[in-house]
């Protein structure tokens, strides 16, 4: 019910979490972020207190008052320890490789302990789609947690807000926190499973044919670069070695071909038109093909490797929906 | 850093055989004194559970049916029923929560469960301090509150390596240490209980009783339990002096002696003599009215009253640790006109009983002139006897004090005084059982006599007319040694306890000073009652203190003690780290050159570029860094790096 009140008044819920999302660069958990309220646990604890104080007066022991004022001043620090745990972390976004839309997103958080304490047991949740992992954060340490947010629709993909909960040291108190740092990831259309069109698809044959016996004739191993597609990565040489090794292929031919939005069929709709473009540069890719793209008001030149594949799909996935 | 990341929270996670260990270990201490109370079976049984869960935890195996645990509970109620025909009371109820935590352990799966296990820990604690609060049990007990502590520290972190738990749990108590002390002082008391007790609630408290059989103080004189112990203003009287008046025989069947009623008339006490002791004493809670005092009392404390044999008689049994102050005087003879309905009770005998000491009487009796010349001849004729004085008397039948007398010739005070006063009694003296306790211990270094069971003495009253009541000392006459110093000359070394026995010297001594320091805890922490809390707030100002101002100052005092311990905490997260200073210094230093780091710029880049635009000093620049990245993103922080860092940053010269 709450929920659903502050889905409907956003500038309520800036006001009660304190912040107005998303929030640049390092965001700190200042005292007035943290919340804090008893945990089952402190309730069943507190009743334990309960029933021993009232049993010491009863039976008039005194070690048993001083046994159960212990217990209740434990309860007091044990507040004062669990907010501690939370305040003053620093969390930061770090980056987030582009995923297909279906898939999930990967955004990586660092929680910075900036003390000289360690913080353990530190949940993180994505409030939207759940994921949620639980860490310690060490002395003068930074930990990194991997929230897997699932990306539904092409385009930039927001992290949204995100708790930080811990309950230590002793269980009995719930401390938490709402941040939204200004991380996004971007996703590439929903990639079509489909052929390249005749018309290219013919050209790209040609010029494979012409130049070299196919895509997975395996010549040979260099070092990695960063616009190699991870499915030429040979990993089981990385796993053997330290490296990050390619592989290499003769058929890498230089046929010239344009992926053009005048090719779809006429009746088809904005997203599938995105989409089976995006599978034509897949596959484009794969055949080792020399491709430009070309969408109306977008042009861009021949090309080829990971990199320009990337940038054809952000020009799928950024394409106004309108 | 790497730090192993976990999809679930800690307390719903499954418990680890590690953290199963440290709550078991925990429970264990804590239930430690009880097992020795316990009846075999029952301890044996709450281990075997224990190691039962143990076993499930390396096992990996599913727990077991809750038909099987239902079970096992009923077994184990029903055993206790056995022994105890009843489930209820302090006993009984005590090991059916041993039991529970062993079967509370059997169903415990998750985090969550072994903390509520470990509340019942806590709760356990708490059940010891019902037999006794001794300095021992009071250490013992914060070990296993420490325990406890570590043990859910760990089940809310449990990527921790112990060691850093204990810290914590230290952290937390010492933490809650300040607010526990200012709670015990300014909680309102209120005096128990505030509901009826179980039966049994006082069962193990020892001391005198109503009754006197032969053989009863004997056995109380092997128990090295205290009853009180009394701390007097200037010089104690001497040994031979301290009598300490407990309850006094009227009734006698031919083989028990006993109280009987009393008339409760109100008397007072006889003005204080020449000769006056003033002294406070702090009474064990022996669950009788009786409040012992030195002979012949001459005050009466606020909360008692005084009857008519002399005693001092409190309200309601003593249940809790009492102390109280009285004045007494050395008086020769108490009582010269007493109620004449008194006197024929204090001559009264059985019908047919003891016919030798009742013609031995007789014989006395008629050929002496004056009670006076009865009493030497009595004396005399136990001083000459040959009665053995001994701590393992003969069993005696239905006449008692003929056996006594002429039979087995051993025995007891309690032999002594019961034949003396009933040789009394049939040559038409009147007489009575005192029974009390005579001596006490007078420990050097802080002067307080300590009077112990063992010290549990009978002797007699006889009624002279024209003095009134005046006390003889049978067993004096057949034991002198007895009450000139103490039970352990008197007695053969073999049948005393080991405390007792004189020639360990240095034993003494150090329990001499043991009990110093059990006595400034039995005062001043178990001792500490809402007379005491009133005392206390008078003392710093405020009179009268009721649970309003009470509660006022506590919430105040706890209030600002909250507000310094998050103050503290605050303060360990204001100051970033030494590194992290570091680091910042080097980065200003950048800037005063030009080279200012952009808000999204890792050190690595950043490091380069500054690198790249002060050639001068990029050796330093580039080693900077690296130790940076390496102390704080790295697997190897170690203060030497730190240490190295700081250096370079402090030594770097830009140009």
């Amino acid at each position: 019910m709450i929920g659903a009140l502050l889905e409907r008044h956003p500038r309520f819920a800036n006001w009660l979490y304190g912040f107005t999302p998303p929030e640049r660069g390092t965001v700190v958990l200042v005292h007035r972020r943290v919340y804090i309220v008893p945990a089952r646990l402190g309730w069943l604890y507190a009743a334990t207190v309960m029933i021993l104080l009232i049993g010491s007066i009863n039976y008039a022991i005194a070690l048993g008052f001083g046994l159960t004022f212990f217990l209740a001043g434990m309860g007091l620090a044990a507040m004062v320890h669990t907010a501690r745990n939370l305040a003053r972390i620093g969390v930061s976004g770090g980056r987030a490789e582009p995923v297909f839309a279906g898939e999930p997103a990967q955004f990586r958080l660092h929680l910075d302990g900036r003390a000289r304490f360690d913080r353990p047991a530190i949940l993180a949740r994505h409030l939207g789609s759940g994921s949620q992992l639980v860490i310690d954060i060490p002395a003068h340490g930074v930990a990194e947690v991997v929230l897997e947010v699932p990306a539904k629709r092409r385009g930039w993909l927001p992290l949204g807000r995100v708790l930080l909960e811990t309950r230590f040291p002793l269980g009995l108190f719930r401390a938490w926190s709402y941040v939204e740092p200004d991380v996004r990831c971007l996703a590439y259309p929903k990639p079509e499973r489909s052929e390249l069109p005749p018309p290219i698809a013919e050209a790209a044959a040609g010029a494979l044919r012409a130049q070299s016996t196919g895509n997975d004739d395996f010549s040979g191993l260099r070092t990695y670069q960063l616009s190699d597609s991870p499915r030429h990565v040979a990993w089981k040489a990385v796993a053997r070695s330290d490296h990050m090794l390619t592989k290499q292929f003769t058929g890498e031919a230089a046929a010239e071909l344009w992926l053009d939005w005048g090719l779809l069929p006429a009746g088809l709709g904005l997203e599938s038109r995105l989409s089976r473009l995006a599978g034509w540069v897949l596959a484009a890719e794969r055949g080792g093909a020399y491709y430009g793209l070309r969408l109306p008001g977008v042009e861009i030149a021949p090309g080829r490797g990971d990199a320009h594949a990337a940038a054809c799909l952000q020009a799928l996935a950024l394409y106004p929906s309108s | 850093m790497k730090a192993p990341a976990h999809p679930l929270v800690p307390e719903i996670r499954l418990v680890s055989a590690r953290d199963l260990a440290w709550l078991i270990g925990s429970l264990l201490l804590v239930i430690l004194p009880h097992t020795l109370r316990a009846p075999w079976w029952l301890t044996l049984l709450t281990l075997c559970l224990f190691g039962w869960r143990f076993y499930y935890a390396l096992d990996r195996a599913p727990l077991p049916s809750r038909w099987l645990i239902i079970g096992v509970a009923a077994v184990g109620m029903l055993g206790v029923w056995m022994e105890y025909r009843s489930l209820f009371g302090r006993q009984p109820g005590v090991l059916l929560l041993l039991l529970f935590s062993g079967l509370k352990l059997l169903e415990t799966r998750t985090h969550r469960d072994a903390a509520a296990a470990a509340f019942l820990g806590y709760f356990v604690i708490v059940t010891n301090f019902l037999y006794t609060q001794s300095i021992l049990t009071a250490l013992l007990m914060g070990a296993a509150l420490f325990s406890i502590t570590a043990t859910l520290v760990g089940l809310s972190a449990p990527n921790r390596p112990p060691r850093a738990n204990l810290r914590t749990a230290g952290l937390l108590l010492a933490h809650a240490a300040p607010a526990a002390l200012v709670l015990f002082l300014l909680f309102p008391r209120v005096q128990g209980p505030l509901w009826g007790l179980p039966q049994d609630a006082y069962a193990a408290m020892t001391g005198l009783s109503d009754t006197m059989a032969p053989g009863y103080i004997s056995s109380l004189a092997l128990s090295d339990a205290i009853a009180f112990r009394a701390e007097f203003q200037g010089e104690p009287p001497p040994q031979t002096l301290r009598y300490w008046r407990g309850p006094v025989m009227w009734d006698f069947d031919g083989r028990t002696w006993s109280v009987g009623a009393l008339l409760p008339t109100e008397v007072s006490p006889p003005a204080a003599g020449r000769v006056a002791y003033q002294y406070n004493v702090v009474l064990e809670p022996h669950n009788r009215t009786w409040l012992f005092g030195l002979e012949t009392v001459a005050s009466v404390p606020p909360e008692a009253r005084y009857s008519i044999d002399g005693l001092l008689l409190a309200r309601l049994p003593v249940r809790a640790r009492m102390r109280y102050e009285v004045t007494s005087t050395i008086a020769t003879a108490t009582r010269r006109d007493e109620h004449p309905v008194l006197l024929r009770r204090a001559l009264r005998l059985p019908l047919r009983s003891n016919p030798r000491s009742n013609a031995l009487a007789a014989q006395w009796r008629s050929a002496a002139r004056s009670d006076d010349e009865v009493l030497t001849r009595a004396i005399g004729f136990l001083r000459d006897g040959r009665y053995v004085y001994t701590l393992e008397p003969p069993l005696l039948g239905a006449d008692s004090v003929d056996e006594f007398l002429f039979t087995t010739k051993a025995g007891f005070c309690e032999h002594f005084a019961s034949a003396f006063v009933f040789l009394m009694r049939a040559a038409g003296v009147p007489a009575r059982v005192v029974t009390g306790y005579q001596g006490g211990d007078l420990n050097p270094f802080d002067r307080i006599v300590t009077v112990r069971q063992s010290d549990a003495h009978a002797w007699a009253e006889v009624y002279l007319s024209g003095r009134g009541w005046v006390r003889v000392d049978p067993t004096a006459a057949a034991a002198p040694g007895r009450v000139e110093s103490g039970l352990a000359r008197s007695v053969p070394q073999t049948q005393q306890s080991l405390m007792l026995r004189a020639e360990l010297e240095w034993l003494r001594n150090l329990r001499h000073q043991w009990e110093a320091v059990a006595h400034k805890w039995n005062v001043y922490v178990l001792g500490y009652n809402p007379e005491r809390q009133r005392d206390l707030m008078s003392l710093i100002g405020m009179r009268d203190a009721d649970w309003r101002s009470l509660t006022a100052t506590l919430f105040t005092v706890l209030g600002g003690m909250t507000l310094v311990l998050l103050a503290w905490s605050l303060r360990r997260l204001a100051r970033p780290d030494p590194v992290q200073r570091a680091w910042r210094a080097f980065c200003a230093k950048l800037a005063a050159k030009g080279v200012e780091r952009a808000p999204a710029e890792g050190p690595r880049d950043y490091a380069a570029r500054a690198a790249r635009a002060l050639p001068g000093a990029r050796r330093a620049i580039l080693q900077i860094a690296a130790l940076y990245i390496g102390l704080r993103y790295g697997p190897h922080a170690s203060a030497r790096r730190a240490k190295r860092l700081r250096r370079l940053v402090r030594e770097l010269r830009l140009t």
